[in-house]
C-alpha cells in the first residue's frame, strides 16, 4: 500500500477580535490508498475544520498556522489558490452534511454536473460530459438518470439529493473523498444505503475515504481505521475494531460508555462530567484532565504526546508509558 | 392495563394546505371543482399509556410522530378519535376547560435553543407556568420551588438571574426538562429531547430523564428516531410509517425479533458498535406523500411480502400470542 495523504502537525488558528484562538494542535495522521479513515469526535472537537484544511477550504479568519498536508507529494498547506481549484473537486472531493443546502436550486441536476466536468476539462464535449454524467449516476443507483439529469434538486428527496451529491464528487474520478457528516441529516434506513454505497465505491474504485462524523456506530461500520479527537487534538489512533471494542484514552471509553447499548438496557449510561472546553478556554496540559476519571499532576502541566497504548492503539494519554524509541 | 393514564383511540391529525379559494379549483373530467388537499399526518392510531410507563413512537421523518404527540398535548385539534386522560376525554377541550390537564401534561421539545425566550431570564422562564398554574402561592414558596427543581435537574440555583443564551446545549435541555416538572406533572411528551446534543451530553440528559422518572413516577411519552437511544430507555414502542402505526409492542421482544416488515427493515439499518458487517434490509422506493396516501397497507409499495389484498384492505393492528400488536396482513397470515 501506498501513501495518499499525510497529515502532519497541522495547527489551525483563527484570530478573532478578542484574540487567537486554537482549533486544532497539532493533527497529524495518514492515508492511505483506498483506506477508510473515520475523524470521530462531539462537536467542536475540530473534526469538520481539520476536514476543510485538507482542501484549503478554511476561511478567514481561520488560517493554517503550521503543519503539512503531503498530498502525493505536495504540500496544500502551501500551493497556490489557482493549484488548489484544479485539486479541488477534482482529485478531492468532498461532500457536505445538508443535501439540502449543498446543490444549487435553480440549476438542473446535469447543469451542475457537466459545470464540473467542463470546469476540470476544458476541452470536453457537452455529450461526452453527459455520457459520464449519466455513468455516475447509475453508479449511486438514480433510477432513470436520462429524465433525472433534467431535474431540478427540489424534485428529488433528500437521500436521492445526498446520493447526487456523491454522483458529482465522483465526477472527475477522485482519489481522496472528504464526507463530512454526510448523513447526518437524513434517516437511518436511508443513512444506511448512504454509507453502504460509499463503502461499495470505496472498494471498486480504490478510493480513500475520510469520513467525518460524531457516530461512533457509523464510523464502526464504514471505516477501517479511526481517529478520536478532543478539544482539536487527536486523543486516540487505530483500527477500528480495536478502538471500539478495547478503547484506551479515558475520553473515548467514556464516549463508547455513554452510548446506550441492547446488552445494557435500561441501566444508567455512563456519563463524562462536565462539558468540553471552548477553544477560548483549553486547560493547560492534556485538555481532558478536568472532565478525566485518572487525571495526575502531570496531565495538568504537559500536553501528552501521542503512545502506544496495551493494543496497539495510539493513545495521547499519560496512562500509557512512552516507548524508549519515543524519548 | 390497569393503571392506564393516557389512552388515545383511533386518533386522526389532518391538515388543510390547500390555501385560498383560487388554488382550491381544479379541472377534471370536463368540469371545475373546488377540491382540498390534505395532508394525513396522523391515521388511525390507538395505543395506551400508563402511569410511570414509558412509551416510545419511532419511525423516520415525516410519519407523524411529532404531530402524534402535539395532537395528544392539544396543541393541534384532532380530526377524529378520542384522547382520553385518566378516563375523562381532553379532547374538544377549550382553553379552559383544558388548563388543570396543562398542569399534568408537559412538553419538553427538541430544539433547546429555540424553546426558551431568549429575552427571559431562567427564573422567569421557571417562575411564569408555576405561577400561571397556582395562582395562590407566594415569592418564597415560587423560589423554594425553583430552587429544589433546579437542583434536581442538576443545575445550580444560582444561576436563575441568567439568560438562555449563557448556556450550553445540555443546560438548556436541563432547564426546559425543570420548566416542564415545575409544575409537577405525571406525564410528559418528550419531542426528540436528545437529538440536538452531543453523545456524552445526550448521556446526561437520558440518565436525567430516567432519574426523574423514578422518583416521581413519571410517564413519558418519547418520540425519537435514534433507535439506540429508544431501546434503552423505553417500556414499549409503537414503530409509526406514515401516520400509521405499524407494530407496537415491548421493547425488549420488538428489538429482538421485529415482525411487520417495515420494523424489520428499520432495525435492520441500526449501525451497531459491537456488530460486524451489517445485514441491511434495503427498501425499494421512498416513501411516497401523506396526501395521497397508498391504498390498502400504507407500506405496499415498498414491502417485499405483497400481495393483492395489501393493495385493497387497510390492515388493522392484531395482537400477537406474544402480546406485541402487529398490524401486516402477511403476518396475520402466516406469510411472514
Amino acid at each position: 500500500m501506498s501513501t495518499l495523504l499525510e497529515v502532519k502537525d497541522l495547527v489551525i488558528k483563527f484570530a478573532l477580535r478578542t484574540g487567537e484562538v486554537t482549533a486544532t494542535n497539532g493533527v497529524s495522521f495518514t492515508l492511505q490508498k483506498g483506506e477508510r479513515l473515520g475523524l470521530v469526535g462531539e462537536s467542536g472537537a475540530g473534526k469538520s475544520v481539520t476536514g476543510f484544511s485538507i482542501i484549503n477550504l478554511i476561511s478567514k479568519p481561520g488560517y493554517i498556522a503550521s503543519g503539512e498536508v503531503d498530498f502525493q507529494g505536495e504540500n496544500l498547506a502551501k500551493v497556490s489558490d489557482e493549484r488548489m481549484r484544479s485539486l479541488r473537486g477534482n482529485r478531492i472531493s468532498m461532500i457536505f452534511q445538508d443535501p439540502m443546502m449543498t446543490l444549487n436550486p435553480v440549476l438542473t441536476i446535469g447543469t451542475q454536473m457537466t459545470e464540473t466536468l467542463h470546469q476540470h476539462n476544458p476541452g470536453m464535449s457537452q455529450d461526452e460530459a453527459r455520457n459520464i454524467a449519466l455513468e455516475k449516476l447509475r453508479k449511486v443507483y438514480i433510477p432513470s438518470p436520462e429524465k433525472r439529469l433534467a431535474q431540478f434538486p427540489h424534485e428529488f428527496s433528500g437521500g436521492m439529493r445526498q446520493r447526487i451529491i456523491i454522483a458529482i464528487a465522483l465526477l472527475t474520478d477522485p482519489e481522496l473523498i472528504i464526507a463530512d457528516e454526510p448523513t447526518t441529516a437524513l434517516d437511518v434506513t436511508i443513512q444506511a444505503e448512504i454509507m453502504e454505497l460509499l463503502m461499495e465505491l470505496c472498494e471498486t474504485d480504490d478510493m480513500g475515504l475520510i469520513l467525518i462524523t460524531h457516530d461512533l456506530a457509523v464510523v464502526g461500520q464504514v471505516t477501517q481505521n479511526i481517529a478520536v479527537m478532543y478539544a482539536g487534538s487527536i486523543v486516540e489512533k487505530g483500527a477500528t475494531s480495536q478502538v471500539i471494542s478495547d478503547p484506551q484514552h479515558p475520553y473515548t471509553q467514556g464516549l463508547i460508555a455513554a452510548l446506550p447499548q441492547s446488552s445494557r438496557q435500561g441501566e444508567r449510561l455512563n456519563q463524562i462530567p462536565g462539558m468540553m472546553p471552548t477553544l477560548k478556554d483549553i486547560p493547560p496540559g492534556c485538555s481532558f484532565n478536568p472532565r478525566c476519571a485518572h487525571v495526575m499532576d502531570v496531565c495538568k502541566i504537559e500536553v501528552p504526546q501521542l503512545r502506544v497504548g496495551k493494543n496497539g492503539n495510539l493513545v495521547a494519554c499519560y496512562l500509557y508509558p512512552l516507548k524508549k524509541e519515543q524519548r | 392495563m390497569n393503571d392506564t393514564l393516557l389512552s388515545v383511540k383511533n386518533l386522526y391529525k389532518h391538515f388543510d394546505i390547500s390555501g385560498g379559494f383560487l388554488d382550491q379549483i381544479k379541472f377534471s373530467q370536463g368540469r371545475l371543482k373546488c377540491e382540498k388537499t390534505w395532508v394525513k399526518a396522523v391515521n388511525n392510531v390507538s395505543f395506551d399509556l400508563a402511569a410511570g410507563e414509558t412509551f416510545s413512537v419511532v419511525g423516520e421523518s415525516g410519519c407523524g410522530k411529532s404531530t402524534l404527540g402535539r395532537t395528544i398535548m392539544g396543541l393541534y385539534p384532532p380530526n377524529g378519535g378520542e384522547i382520553s386522560y385518566r378516563g375523562s376525554r381532553i379532547d374538544g377541550l377549550d382553553h379552559k376547560q383544558l388548563l388543570p390537564y396543562r398542569k399534568k401534561m408537559q412538553m419538553v421539545f427538541q430544539d433547546p435553543y429555540a424553546s426558551l425566550n431568549p429575552r427571559k431570564t431562567i427564573r422567569q422562564a421557571l417562575a411564569d407556568p408555576l405561577r400561571f398554574h397556582n395562582p395562590q402561592l407566594t415569592e418564597g414558596e415560587i423560589k423554594d420551588r425553583i430552587d429544589e427543581v433546579m437542583l434536581q435537574v442538576g443545575s445550580d440555583p444560582q444561576w436563575i438571574s441568567r439568560m438562555p443564551h449563557e448556556f450550553s446545549g445540555g443546560q438548556r435541555q436541563r432547564i426546559s426538562i425543570a420548566r416542564a416538572l415545575i409544575v409537577d406533572p405525571e406525564f410528559i411528551v418528550a419531542d426528540e429531547p436528545i437529538s440536538a446534543l452531543d453523545v456524552s451530553i445526550q448521556a446526561q440528559i437520558l440518565n436525567l430523564m430516567m432519574d426523574l422518572q423514578q422518583q416521581r413516577n413519571l410517564a413519558y411519552l418519547f418520540i425519537a428516531h435514534d433507535l439506540s437511544v429508544v431501546e434503552h430507555l423505553s417500556d414499549r414502542v409503537g414503530v409509526m410509517y406514515l401516520g400509521t402505526v405499524c407494530e407496537l409492542s415491548e421493547t425488549g421482544i420488538l428489538f429482538e425479533q421485529p415482525r411487520h416488515p417495515y420494523t424489520q427493515a428499520l432495525m435492520s439499518a441500526i449501525p451497531k458498535l459491537e456488530g460486524g458487517a451489517s445485514t441491511h434490509v434495503r427498501l425499494k422506493g421512498e416513501v411516497p406523500t401523506p396526501i395521497n396516501l397508498p391504498s390498502g397497507c400504507v407500506f405496499h409499495g415498498r414491502c417485499p411480502y405483497v400481495n393483492q389484498r395489501c393493495i385493497d384492505e387497510i390492515p388493522q393492528l392484531n395482537r400477537l400470542d406474544d402480546g406485541r400488536q402487529v398490524a401486516c396482513h402477511g403476518v396475520e397470515e402466516g406469510r411472514i
